[in-house]
């Protein structure tokens, strides 16, 4: 009976390599570290500066998130709350009408407490860093992972301008062979800073990290509660799950 | 212990309740002196552990119930409120939401042991029913539960699957209507869903429960080798291969909840999503009936039949592929109350079975565990065609079980159980 549950394992393994494919733009990995403070604490310092005019957060609190993220309460409410009518218990909420919001950018801005668990922090990620200055669209920029998007590059003052040139790249273009030598390929759709921001490339890549990080913080703070309480548990069962069975055996001692 | 006064004064308060309430007659009938085959293997853990996933279903629904909000304009935030203000509400919330997956997860396995033991054959044939009737009472409530969190997939779930009745002649749109009880899936749509999957379901699968266990205590558990353990026995009347069910198997039943909630726990601590197919990534968004998500899966557990109805792409005799695909998705279903009926081996176990059902069985399994997969993707026309093939494949199982279970030669049965 084992061999035969394991042969209908086997015979399923090829429908895994099913879901691949299709024209998804390239997405950079970015695995998020809930452990790295200093990260969350930047992401949100970035978030409130830089995305909160337009996105809220409204389902994570102020409270919670200096709580989580170990930034002192006074410090909060000094730095990061930038209207008086927001408590330190209160929700990250922002003070964009969703009317004006329409009539400036076509639809109001979405709110971003799930984002990271909507689209996944690779997207999240990649997206940020994929504005590249296009005259033709209304706020003069576009995305390759989100083409004709509404939202204007927020990060622009940090990244500088971003345009899109042909040059060699590391990523792999579909449809062209890589370079025998260099391992490159050459590809008309390479994004590359034509004029600085305030950061060096590598490390806006680094803020980015840490916004999106943040972003994957806010999706699930309950994480760090789940990593705490884990291993406390799984212990539990486990010892329990002993005991359990040294009764059983000595309960069976006397069944042939 | 040991104070004879006290164990006088404990034979008497029984014996006050048990001329009130059959207490010491229930407790011996169903545990003490129910005596179960001594050769129950791995797969006998399920039907304790389904019982444990119901308890812990009914125990989470109940704390999640007092925080979640059943309006069209609340369900959502009050979801999220439960993840984040309430205490513990997220470890609430994910033992719920991952134990539908284990419920289905027992479920299947526990199925899969009566096909391979013959446990649905005579005597037995109404636990198989009482349990076909919680498997559809499960899915029912499986199914009303994933609208209430009110995300997307929550939401075009429901319109998928609802519109499903549509596709019946005459009465298909006035039914979808009376279903949904509105002209779209709506806060109405959402209000009797939460009243069935919160009262009327969980009540009917609880009854059901209890003729399910009723029915099996009354004929006595199969066993591996399939054979009648009441048929020798001892000069006290207890069966020569049986064991009383408590302490013997509730100890050994221990084991397997030990072994259950550690994997339970791994996925409820760090795997809540189960890679997105637990809890779908388009469900983080709140539902917007403007809105069509690019591909709408139904949870995992339903996709095997969600795979069937895809696989009827052609009209035969003027009647439509949707509704031929709802009949073959229905059909798939009830096909599993008749089996008891298709069945005409001699033998009940797999073990003695001829290699003919052990062909079909294998293959079964196989075809369901592809059309789950297949379920869960878009469509495309190799998919579409290996779902039609598994779909024939599922149905020949049952179909022709009258023909291959009485051509094949069968093994000798032993008289005692083998172990």
């Amino acid at each position: 009976m084992k061999k035969l549950v394991f042969a209908l394992l086997l015979a399923l393994m090829p429908m895994t390599g099913f879901a691949a494919g299709g024209n998804e733009p390239h997405l950079d990995e970015m695995v998020p570290d809930l452990s790295n403070k200093a990260s969350l604490q930047n992401g949100m310092k970035l978030f409130t500066n830089y995305c909160m005019g337009c996105h809220s957060l409204q389902y994570q609190r102020y409270s919670r998130a200096a709580e989580d993220l170990d930034i002192p309460a006074d410090l909060v409410e000094e730095k990061l709350i930038f209207s008086d009518d927001l408590a330190f218990n209160d929700q990250m909420r922002n003070a964009m009408q969703e009317g004006d919001a329409v009539s400036w950018f076509g639809a109001a801005p979405p709110d971003l407490t799930l984002e990271a668990r909507l689209r996944g922090t690779d997207w999240i990620y990649t997206y940020l860093r994929s504005f590249y200055k296009d005259p033709e669209r209304p706020l003069g920029v576009n995305n390759t992972v989100f083409p004709l998007v509404g939202m204007p590059n927020a990060l622009e003052p940090l990244q500088g301008v971003q345009e899109m040139v042909c040059a060699e790249t590391d990523r792999p273009v579909p449809g062209h062979e890589p370079d025998p030598l260099t391992g490159k390929y050459q590809s008309c759709e390479v994004l590359k800073v034509t004029q600085a921001g305030m950061l060096e490339p590598a490390a806006f890549d680094r803020a980015v990290y840490d916004l999106t990080n943040f972003l994957a913080y806010v999706g699930e703070p309950s994480k760090l509660q789940a990593q705490a309480l884990g291993p406390k548990v799984l212990i539990f069962i486990f010892i329990f799950g002993v005991i359990a069975y040294l009764l059983k055996r000595e309960y069976w001692r006397d069944i042939h | 212990m040991g104070n004879p006064n006290r164990a006088k004064a404990e034979r008497g308060i029984m014996r006050w309740i048990d001329d009130r309430f059959p207490a010491t007659q229930m407790w011996e009938e169903h545990l003490a002196k129910y005596y179960a085959p001594k050769n129950f293997n791995f797969w006998y853990f399920f039907g304790s552990l389904a019982l444990l996933v119901l308890v812990n279903q009914i125990l989470t629904g109940v704390w999640l119930t007092m925080s979640y909000n059943p309006s069209a304009e609340g369900a959502f935030a009050s979801v999220e409120y439960i993840m984040r203000d309430v205490e513990f509400g997220w470890l609430i919330r994910y033992m719920h939401s991952t134990g539908a997956t284990a419920f289905f997860v027992v479920i299947y396995l526990h199925m899969f042991r009566a096909l391979l033991y013959g446990s649905y054959k005579a005597p037995r044939e109404l636990v198989w029913i009482f349990g076909m009737a919680i498997y559809l009472a499960l899915m029912a409530e499986a199914f009303m539960g994933y609208l209430l969190p009110w995300g997307q997939m929550s939401y075009w779930g429901a319109q998928v699957i609802i519109s499903l009745f549509s596709a019946i002649p005459v009465v298909g749109a006035d039914l979808t209507q009376w279903i949904r009880g509105d002209f779209l899936v709506s806060g109405i749509t959402l209000n009797r869903f939460f009243a069935l999957h919160v009262v009327a379901l969980p009540i009917v699968i609880l009854g059901l429960v209890v003729l399910h266990i009723l029915a099996l205590h009354e004929v006595g558990s199969n066993n591996p080798d399939g054979i009648d353990i009441k048929a020798k026995k001892d000069e006290n009347g207890k069966p020569l291969d049986g064991i009383p069910f408590h302490p013997y198997y509730t100890v050994k039943d221990l084991v397997g909840v030990a072994v259950f909630l550690f994997v339970f726990c791994v996925v409820v601590f760090y795997f809540p999503e189960g890679g997105g197919y637990f809890l779908e990534r388009p469900n983080f968004e709140p539902s917007d009936p403007l809105k069509t998500p690019n591909h709408i899966a139904p949870v995992w557990y339903f996709t095997p039949f969600y795979a069937m109805l895809r696989a009827v792409t052609f009209s035969v005799f003027g009647l439509d592929s949707k509704f031929l695909g709802v009949m073959v998705m229905g059909s798939a279903i009830a096909i599993l109350f008749v089996l008891p009926w298709l069945d005409r081996s001699p033998v009940l176990s797999m073990r003695y079975k001829g290699w003919l059902s052990r062909i079909m069985l294998a293959l079964f399994v196989i075809s369901f565990m592809v059309l789950g997969a297949i379920g869960v993707l878009p469509s495309t026309p190799t998919r579409t065609l290996v779902a039609q093939i598994c779909t024939v494949l599922y149905f020949a199982f049952f179909l022709l079980m009258p023909i291959y279970t009485r051509l094949e030669t069968t093994k000798p049965v032993p008289e005692r159980v083998t172990g």
